[in-house]
């Protein structure tokens, strides 16, 4: 086995003093930027880059870079998750789907499990994608050169069917919830064409809609007028808080291998291919529902709902660091960063990478294993005190979060006009829950629709016009015939059941 | 950190104390200067925007820190728009690309480059048409031939963005030969690559530091150069292989060459003495060994341009960008 023994040399470059203690302070950082919403990972390794131009100077350095870089992404992939759970504000797009159990959770006053199993599940997730990445790296990349147009929209389509027809809501309310998304989506610069759609002149709406401000508004401001509505006060204010809550999760978690060994299979797939780590999330959740005993209980704060989502986007997020290093492509904003800091350090992400880098490479694969224990460490510990924010009194709390809030609607592109849309979307959110119309549809068509219809276009640019090619080959023909399986599954059991009684 | 911070805050308000009273003085910055950038993170622009902040912060080159800010939305407006609508002010500073010229063009959007202020131009940024490794085709023309012969369309150019440079440059390529590609617009130029490495494109028109690492993985075959003279790098980027190896289309039978610009810009109505500090910036900039790095790395045309001659070269561009634009059909109606 070459590859253990090229990762045991990893290693031995990774563990040094110098390098425990970036890999410690970045996971600190990240997930604080992972907890303040709108300073996304991408914000925050963008911030640091210029910090490690100095480092890479220095023998052995760009290892220690990237390292710290790395592990800011880590831990803005565990960090996320927090915010979703005790206050219902996504702190990273991938991270909404968290919220649908996770909040509930903590509202019962389970805030403790619900980010135990969160923890637990990301560093699930991370494994699987690390395991990957070290043993079968150069079939995968490979396998991401197979995505061309149409069998991204083929993933696009089979999220938006894995997560449609689980809804509780009447299907018309998700349906319309859906359209809306798709709508507001289609604001800003269209990527085919080239030409401005639906910014009624105005410079503001020249970038669309930006999902994470919607998503702050819409959850965020939405809950907290929801609150003041219901008597100023949490409902999760009886959290336990010892670390004795973290090994009672921990005996719960090893029932629900089926979901997480199925969420790091979707998420390791869709961020190498690379879809990212937010459909990846999205889908998993609703592959969980579907194919749970206690499926219909999914979003009244079940474990497995929080296990679900979380698995799947730190594999999704880990196993998009894979298509950066070996195809110079980023499998998600924050990838695209940390390749730009490669190659300022002098480092050409390629195929030639792992022959001629070997040691960073290898360097860099072992900080992975050694950032998500790490990670694991530092934020389980704080378990307690996370859930412990839940008691100090909501008259205290609520404006933190307006504040914090409108500062991360502000620093995604520096500007205020984000700041009353988030207001303005806080509103609809509040309307929303008032009238029983689900959110995530909305949502989840908001942060997919742009790329899954720039991925129809492009692809029917290239078939001029015919619809078979979403059925041209095996890989693409198979995901469109699961995607359809799935968006009319209530049908097809209906009708199973119905032959079966016969 | 923090002492640095305040070190620097400290030394910048000494020098703006010091140099207040004396008029005629040289002009400093006394706050972080604003970088703009009307693209996304991690193209072209943005990798030499924050390798600019990177040598700017390791070599000391100013007081104070150089800010990397993305203002991408409606094709690079918003950035352009911003820099417009702040007139008079020195700290801020935007990196362009072709953008300049064709988002005006193409989305009506209310600028010209005639409301900014020219700085410096940096680099010129070459495009080189690429096809997979694995095709038969070894020259331009062959290639072209086969896309004639193919049929109208058959043929698949992958590119970034739509009605920017690489679509003007498949038009120019279109109408001298009278191919007739389907273009197929993506959202960055790694994203490009990759789709005629996986077989999804025939070919494309990748910037070098877009493409050079398939090139060297040998996943992809540089045709030839939009250049007017072959690129002076002649350190080996392949086995047998450096930028210079690469023929010009022209030669190559193929007359297009296109650059694109890489240049900055100021806000209007800022003073001479402000123009000047960032001259200076810049030329100790461009003495540093990790911009040397940088230029060669991406096979840029080194032409810096500044002062009168830029702003000329900008207006040359532009009535060209005009007409390759219109004669595109890319000119968005009032």
């Amino acid at each position: 086995m070459e590859e253990i023994q090229s990762l045991l040399q990893g290693f031995a470059v990774a563990l040094t003093w110098k390098n425990l203690l970036f890999m410690f302070l970045g996971i600190v950082l990240g997930v604080l930027i992972g907890v303040l919403p709108g300073l996304g990972g991408a914000n925050g390794v963008a911030i640091l880059l210029p910090l490690t131009f100095t480092m890479a100077q220095t023998p052995g350095g760009t290892t220690t870079a990237i390292i710290l870089l790395s592990c800011i992404y880590w831990g803005a992939l565990f960090g996320g998750a927090i915010t979703s759970i005790l206050f219902n504000i996504p702190g990273e797009p991938w991270s909404v789907a968290t919220t649908f159990d996770g909040y509930p959770m903590a509202q019962q006053g389970r805030a403790g499990q619900a980010l135990t199993a969160s923890f637990t599940a990301s560093f699930f997730g991370a494994l699987v994608a690390v395991v990957m990445i070290t043993f079968v790296s150069p079939i995968i990349a490979e396998f991401a050169l197979a995505f061309g147009p149409p069998e991204f929209f083929s993933v696009f389509l089979l999220t938006f069917c894995a997560f449609i027809g689980m809804s509780k809501e009447p299907p018309f309310k998700t349906l319309a919830s859906m359209m809306l998304g798709f709508l507001l989506a289609s604001v800003g610069t269209d990527t085919v064409t080239g030409t401005l759609r639906f910014n009624f002149g105005s410079i503001w709406l020249l970038n669309g809609f930006n999902f994470l401000v919607a998503v702050i508004g819409l959850f965020g401001i939405g809950e907290i007028l929801l609150t003041l509505e219901e008597g100023l006060a949490f409902k999760g204010k009886d959290a336990k808080m010892s670390l004795r809550v973290v090994m009672e999760t921990w005996k719960e978690l090893p029932r629900y291998w089926m979901t997480a060994i199925r969420s790091s299979a979707i998420g390791c797939f869709m961020g190498v291919v690379p879809g990212g780590a937010t459909p990846a999330s999205f889908m998993a959740y609703g592959m969980a529902q579907r194919f749970s005993r206690d499926g219909e209980r999914f979003g009244t704060g079940k474990v497995e709902g929080v296990v679900a989502p979380e698995v799947a986007n730190n594999a999704a997020g880990t196993s998009a660091l894979l298509p950066m290093l070996t195809l110079g492509v980023p499998g998600s904003p924050t990838a695209a960063v940390l390749l730009g800091g490669l190659m300022i350090w002098g480092l050409q992400p390629g195929p030639l990478l792992f022959i001629e880098q070997k040691e960073f490479v290898w360097g860099l694969i072992a900080s992975m294993y050694l950032g998500n224990i790490a990670g694991l460490i530092v934020v389980l510990t704080c378990v307690p005190l996370f859930a412990a924010i839940l008691r100090t009194p909501f008259s205290v709390i609520a404006p933190i979060i307006v504040v914090i809030c409108a500062i991360g609607a502000y620093t995604v592109y520096n500007s205020i006009f984000d700041v009353w849309m988030m207001v303005v979307f806080g509103v609809a959110g509040w309307a929303f829950k008032k009238l029983q119309y689900p959110l995530a549809p909305l949502v989840l068509a908001l942060v997919l629709g742009d790329q899954a219809e720039a991925s129809f276009r492009q692809s029917m640019i290239m078939s001029q016009g015919d619809l078979s090619l979403f059925f041209s080959n095996l890989l693409v023909g198979s995901m469109t015939t699961l995607a359809v399986v799935l968006l009319f599954w209530p049908l097809i059991a209906l009708g199973w059941k119905k032959l079966r009684e016969r | 950190m923090r002492t640095r911070i305040s070190g620097a805050i400290g030394a910048a308000l000494a020098a703006a104390a010091f140099t207040w009273p004396l008029a005629g003085q040289a002009w400093e910055p006394t706050r972080n200067i604003e970088f703009i950038i009307p693209a996304g993170t991690g193209g072209g622009a943005d990798q030499m925007a924050r390798a600019i902040q990177a040598i700017v912060a390791k070599h000391k080159l100013a007081k104070v820190a150089v800010l990397p800010i993305n203002k991408s939305g409606g094709a690079g407006a918003e950035g352009f728009l911003d820099v417009k609508n702040s007139p008079g002010e020195p700290h801020k500073i935007i990196i362009t690309l072709s953008n300049l010229f064709t988002t005006p063009l193409a989305t009506n959007t209310p600028f010209n480059w005639r409301d900014l202020t020219p700085v410096q131009m940096l680099a010129l940024d070459n495009f080189v048409l690429w096809v997979n490794a694995k095709s038969p085709y070894k020259t331009p023309k062959e290639y072209v031939e086969a896309a004639k012969k193919a049929g109208s369309g058959k043929f698949k150019m992958a590119g970034t963005g739509a009605k920017q440079e690489d679509q003007i440059i498949t038009v120019a390529i279109e109408q001298a030969t009278g191919a007739k590609f389907t273009y197929i617009p993506f959202k960055g130029g790694g994203a490009v690559a990759t789709q005629l490495v996986g077989g999804h494109a025939d070919s494309t028109v990748n910037n070098p530091i877009e493409a050079v690492a398939q090139w060297r993985g040998g996943n992809l075959r540089p045709l030839c150069v939009f250049e007017k003279q072959r690129m002076p790098y002649k350190n080996k980027v392949t086995k047998d292989m450096s930028w210079n190896d690469i023929p010009i289309c022209k030669q190559a039978g193929l007359d297009i060459d296109y650059l694109m610009l890489r240049g900055i810009f100021m806000p209007p109505n800022v003073s001479a003495e402000q123009v000047d500090y960032y001259l200076g910036l810049f030329a100790k900039i461009f003495e540093t060994p990790e911009w040397k790095d940088l230029m060669e790395r991406g096979a840029f045309n080194q032409t810096r341009l500044k002062g009168k001659e830029y702003a000329d070269w900008v207006a040359r561009e532009e009535a060209r960008h005009v007409s390759l634009m219109k004669a595109a059909g890319f000119i968005a109606g009032k």
